[in-house]
């Protein structure tokens, strides 16, 4: 590689089985580095953990190695996956291979670099607010974000455990979908996993690459107006152009509205923060992680590793869901947060009455300038608006790229109903021909 | 479930009057974040902060916060969530042995996790 773009944090390999058949034989893959590597350290992107090595694998690396695929490293990633940049990793920022002055999204952004940069065939990212999609998106690979509990989530190290979903990034839509093949399915390590043969109105027996075969002739499109309100005139201009397109094949679209999605930001984060604050309460220095060298008590202790170990954004989270949850405001924004979370739900319930897949640019904004948004936590968090409301309601999304605009990719993102992996990859397989 | 809050209108009430419990102070409009407050929660939270950590977090999350207001508009809604319990039989399996579970440990002592003193 004549550029190194910082994507992986470290770069191991894990043997897949040589006997293994199918598409994901001799593959190379790269993992998100929150996802747990049995004897390969699992930093997640912060100092606290910059020594860990997990005695497991998590499920989905397991599944990966028994299909032929081999690992061939961590990815880079915003530190506890909390960031849509990747620059608040501990290892230092990684660098869009579509144009090496931007970052390439996050929080997964090693895993869609390593695939832009062809360092990897596939790569696993974790999807909590968006961070498989919106790096998926700025480097121009497809990454899927899977339906709430189709993916074993043992072995991730959580963040949010309610929004998050490991999910595969690939340079096609039926590469990723491939992958998906692979991870998905229940795990008696994750309650949380469903079997498809429970789910009403669910295909029982999925075939997820078989779906990437372009044909939307019929398909109903809905364009919600809120998740193209407010973003970039050129990526809006693309993403139109794309489904335009589509429509020209066959594809019927509708106009439809998600009143509800102006909040979804808000939720999320305070959703997401107070789920933070919880999990990771869990580094304390004592079981694993860094340690601080510290005289002092129990409490202080802690208070010092945790103000050695964690960097600014995990701090940032971390307090404002402490606050969150604090006594005189839990009612004002947590349980806020949920009546929010409830109405996305529904919103989108209502709008899979009428249409089969809703289409909206994955992210408002071009790919930052590395360094750009970096001091202004907030506008960092706006970035995350047409994502963040498919976490909410637990709901299938693919990114797939669309097009240009002034030379960066632009990502189309394609939400389906639950367990409607398919639709969404079907629609997203002939954004590609 | 009953909605808290007394108030019957929202912006335009007077807002002077900061006396009161914490909840009459969550209803006023603009949510008050100091630098003692950044503190107390970091304290809570047992992170240390230093001052300059201090700063820019109250700055941020004054901002951040006043964001996070416009989730008042959101309706009370119906929240029916499809959760089924998920059971499995109580067997034994295998686990971390006790030298894996404590490979990742500062320090260890006898088989046993070695913390900080308590007090």
């Amino acid at each position: 590689m004549s550029t190194d773009y910082n994507a992986f944090i470290t770069e191991a390999t894990i043997e897949g089985d040589a006997d293994a058949e199918g598409p994901l034989a001799g593959a190379r893959v790269a993992v998100k580095d929150n996802i747990s590597t049995a004897g390969v350290r699992t930093t997640c992107g912060s100092e606290m953990l910059a020594d860990y090595v997990p005695p497991y694998s998590a499920t989905v690396v397991d599944r990966l190695t028994e299909a032929g695929a081999t690992v061939v490293g961590k990815a880079n990633m915003d530190e506890f996956g909390m960031g849509t940049t990747t620059e608040t990793s501990a290892f230092g920022p990684t660098k869009n291979p579509a144009d090496p002055e931007r970052v390439p999204g996050g929080s997964s952004g090693g895993s869609a670099a390593a695939v832009a940069a062809g360092e990897a065939d596939v790569a696993l990212g974790s999807d909590t607010g968006g961070s498989v999609r919106c790096p998926a998106a700025f480097c121009g690979v497809v990454g899927i974000k899977p339906t709430y509990g189709l993916v074993s989530r043992y072995g991730l190290v959580a963040y949010a455990n309610s929004l998050e979903q490991i999910g595969p990034i690939a340079g096609t839509v039926e590469e990723a979908a491939a992958a998906l093949d692979v991870i998905a399915g229940p795990d008696p390590h994750d309650g949380t996993t469903r079997d498809l043969a429970d789910v009403e109105g669910a295909d029982s027996d999925p075939n997820y690459a078989a779906a990437a075969d372009g044909d939307v002739d019929g398909l109903a499109i809905g364009v919600p107006t809120e998740l193209f309100e407010g973003a970039d005139e050129r990526v809006v201009e693309t993403v139109e152009a794309a489904i335009a397109d589509l429509e020209a094949r066959g594809a019927e679209t509708t106009e439809i509205s998600l009143p509800s999605v102006e909040h979804a930001v808000q939720a999320y984060y305070v959703i997401a923060m107070a789920e933070a604050s919880s999990n990771l309460a869990r580094f304390d220095g004592v079981r694993y992680g860094d340690r601080a060298d510290s005289d002092g008590n129990w409490n202080e202790s802690f208070a010092e590793t945790r103000e050695q170990g964690f960097g600014a954004e995990v701090k940032r989270r971390i307090l404002l869901g402490t606050y969150a949850l604090s006594a005189g405001y839990h009612d004002k924004y947590y349980q806020k947060a949920q009546d929010a979370r409830a109405w996305v739900r529904q919103d989108f319930e209502d709008a899979f009455a009428d249409v089969d897949v809703i289409a909206s640019p994955t992210m408002p904004v071009l790919p930052f300038e590395l360094g750009e948004s970096l001091d202004d936590p907030l506008r960092m968090y706006l970035a995350d608006a047409n994502t963040t409301p498919v976490n909410l309601a637990n709901l299938p999304a693919i990114s797939v790229p669309a097009g240009e605009a002034d030379g960066l990719p632009v990502g189309l993102q394609f939400v389906g109903p639950k367990f409607g992996e398919e639709t969404v990859i079907r629609a997203a397989s002939a954004v590609e021909e | 479930m009953s909605d808290t809050s007394e108030s019957t209108g929202d912006a335009g009430a007077a807002e002077d009057g900061g006396e009161g419990d914490s909840a009459a102070a969550v209803d006023s409009a603009a949510v008050a974040v100091d630098a003692d407050a950044v503190r107390h929660v970091a304290d809570l939270a047992r992170v240390r902060l230093d001052d300059d950590e201090v700063d820019a977090f109250t700055d941020q999350f004054a901002e951040i916060l006043e964001y996070f207001e416009a989730l008042d508009e959101v309706p009370e809604t119906e929240r029916d969530e499809e959760l089924v319990n998920v059971m499995r039989p109580d067997e034994v399996r295998d686990g971390l042995s006790q030298e894996e579970a404590l490979s990742n440990a500062a320090e260890t002592e006898d088989g046993f996790f070695v913390g900080p003193k308590v007090s």
